[in-house]
């Protein structure tokens, strides 16, 4: 099954016309696959409603998410407000509305940076080779020493925390699994007949990387992304639960878990909520990424 | 095989140097300068201050502070800490590691003996009911934020039913949320891979011929299917300990832990250099070396991946 893919794949691009069509009927062979695959339907909706949520937060939220309301403090959830107040008597329901925001543009803004940090520098190694891939083997090994969250915290306290800190860094810190997997299939790629015949040809290296080589990594680029956004959300709610993250009064689930510790005798019914939401989302980015792999990777699929 | 022992370690070697320089450049990223945050609201004079320079040797160009600094943590000084009054911190890092190493230990040899055989069996018994639960279970696992489930448990066993100390390192009971909450995450991680190595094993042909051959389902489970499938899954373990670690910051924050992961906490709090770069570049030197000692031991066992 593989290898006939592989062969199709590697013999589409000579017939120039077949190739925009044999894009397109691979793409819908995709979404065929994924769609077999129940959860990560389920997952793809969740995500959706979640982006609608964010977007259209003021809309939906029913009370500010800063407003204080001492007389309301720690109240349990009432008909008024569905998922009671917090420590200082803000509406909980609203200030997760409002976190949405948050995890989503860390997940995906972080995602996207690690990505593109990730694929240059894994293809830039894997497509050079020789000493190249040797120096950029040695950085990749060396970010990949940290414990991603002592880096994280580290760097956060130092640069001072903040949304757009909290995004960078985690950006700049995650991408270097990416590199390992271009890297790696950049290797074997750099062999084929097509690229020798681009290079003959007298395409330009970038050309021939982004042109010709990129395009048969990007499914495991693909499901790699999927999978560590909801990493991510967890890396940025920890962050945030630890005081470095997204400062308080802006609403973010991490920070909320945080405030739900400080009043964990009192008002244990803060703490919940969030985290439960936290998970649901994480779940949600994780089985669209097992559909992916389903769909787009097929050395992946059991 | 001596060479790729020689390559890897010289590799190994780099990479901690390369570390090192990471950690000292990023402490100095800082803004502010680290008298000011020492002194604090205490009122001193210039010559106070100067006097700190000089003895922490602020007033330096940095390379020069970054090899004083190397040069005696190569001898196993990390200097003293600025903020806490001039104690060493290797001292400091000493009375620590025993409650992180504990802790850790405890929790992946639970997470293990749990993990694994249940991982073994769900493959055996693919799509039964146990399988099913196993993968749910471990799939949740993995999306489930450990601190708050350090919460929930707290919670629960400690604050509604008072089972449970929230938190404490003294008592046998002080180890059980603790422990139970950092091998989750593991456990999730484990269950899916000994689950997956095993299928993949399962496929192979000498599995096949094993059955073909009359030998039993067990025995052939035990001579042929773990013992293979164990191979993978127990090298992985040792690319585990950066995520292991991670983890032990946070648990450790909840619950009060004496460990390394809460002194890292504490001093990045109050902004204490030497001993949040001290920390960073010990735990990252662990990563480094077990991760060369799963290298050098799967290319032991496995002589494949010497030839590259």
């Amino acid at each position: 099954m593989a290898t006939r893919q592989q062969a199709l794949s590697t013999t589409a691009p000579l017939a120039l016309n077949a190739a925009g069509r044999d894009q397109t009927t691979r793409r819908s062979r995709g979404w065929r696959r994924f769609r077999r695959y129940r959860p990560g339907l389920v997952g793809l909706a969740f995500i959706g409603l979640l982006l609608l949520v964010a977007i259209f937060a003021p809309l939906i939220a029913p009370y500010s998410p800063t407003e204080v309301a001492t007389r309301l403090r720690g109240d349990p959830p009432s008909a008024a407000y569905v998922l009671g107040n917090d420590a200082v008597g803000r509406d909980i329901l609203s200030r997760l509305i409002y976190g949405t925001r948050v995890a989503l543009m860390v997940g995906l803004g972080a995602t996207a940076i690690a990505v593109t940090i990730g694929v240059t520098v894994g293809a830039t190694a894997g497509y050079f080779g020789g000493w190249v891939d040797a120096a950029l083997s040695r950085l990749v090994d060396t970010l990949m020493a940290f414990p991603t969250l002592a880096l994280l915290i580290t760097l956060a306290a130092v640069l001072g925390p903040s949304l757009i800190t909290v995004i960078v860094a985690i950006g700049t810190t995650v991408w270097a699994s990416y590199a390992r997997v271009v890297r790696a299939d950049m290797l074997s790629l750099r062999e084929r007949d097509y690229v020798l015949a681009a290079r003959a040809a007298g395409a330009r290296d970038g050309r021939i990387i982004f042109g010709h080589m990129l395009p048969n990594v990007l499914g495991p680029i693909v499901v790699l992304g999927s999978l560590s956004v909801g990493s991510i959300i967890i890396l940025e709610s920890a962050l945030s639960f630890l005081g470095l993250g997204i400062q308080p009064p802006n609403p973010s689930w991490g920070g909320m878990l945080s405030d739900g510790r400080a009043y964990i005798r009192q008002f244990p019914h803060i703490a919940v909520a969030p985290g439960v939401l936290i998970t649901v989302t994480v779940l949600a980015f994780n089985l669209i990424g097992d559909g992916l792999r389903d769909a787009l990777d097929p050395r992946q699929r059991e | 095989m001596l060479r790729y022992v020689a390559l890897r370690l010289l590799q190994g070697i780099l990479v901690i140097f390369l570390v090192s320089v990471a950690t000292f450049v990023i402490m100095h990223l800082a803004p502010g300068n680290p008298v000011d945050i020492m002194v604090g609201e205490a009122q001193v004079t210039q010559e106070q201050i100067d006097a700190i320079m000089r003895k922490w040797g602020f007033d330096r160009p940095l390379h020069e502070q970054y090899l004083t600094w190397l040069s005696n943590i190569v001898r196993g000084d990390f200097g003293q800490s600025v903020i806490r009054t001039g104690t060493p911190v290797s001292q400091m890092l000493q009375e620590a590691a025993p409650a992180t190493v504990q802790l850790n230990i405890l929790a992946l040899s639970l997470a293990v003996m749990i993990a694994i055989p249940a991982g073994i069996f769900a493959a055996t018994k693919r799509n039964s009911p146990f399988d099913f639960a196993t993968m749910i279970g471990s799939t949740l696992g993995v999306a489930l934020p450990n601190y708050w489930v350090g919460l929930m448990l707290i919670i629960l066993f400690s604050l509604n039913l008072g089972w449970l100390p929230p938190f404490g390192a003294t008592t046998w009971q002080g180890y059980v949320l603790p422990v139970a909450v950092l091998a989750l995450g593991e456990m999730a991680v484990l269950a899916r891979m000994s689950r997956g190595a095993t299928m993949e094993v399962l496929n192979q042909d000498y599995v096949t011929t094993a059955r073909a051959k009359g030998l039993t389902g067990r025995a052939v489970l035990v001579r042929h299917v773990v013992r293979n499938a164990l191979l993978p899954v127990v090298t992985m373990l040792g690319y585990r300990l950066a995520f292991v670690l991670s983890g032990t910051i946070v648990v450790e924050t909840i619950f009060a832990w004496p460990g390394i992961g809460r002194l890292f906490i504490d001093s990045v709090y109050r902004l204490d250099y030497q001993v949040v770069q001290a920390i960073v570049l010990v735990l990252s030197t662990l990563v480094v070396v077990g991760n060369l000692l799963t290298d050098l031991t799967y290319a032991y066992i496995d002589p494949r991946i010497r030839i590259r």
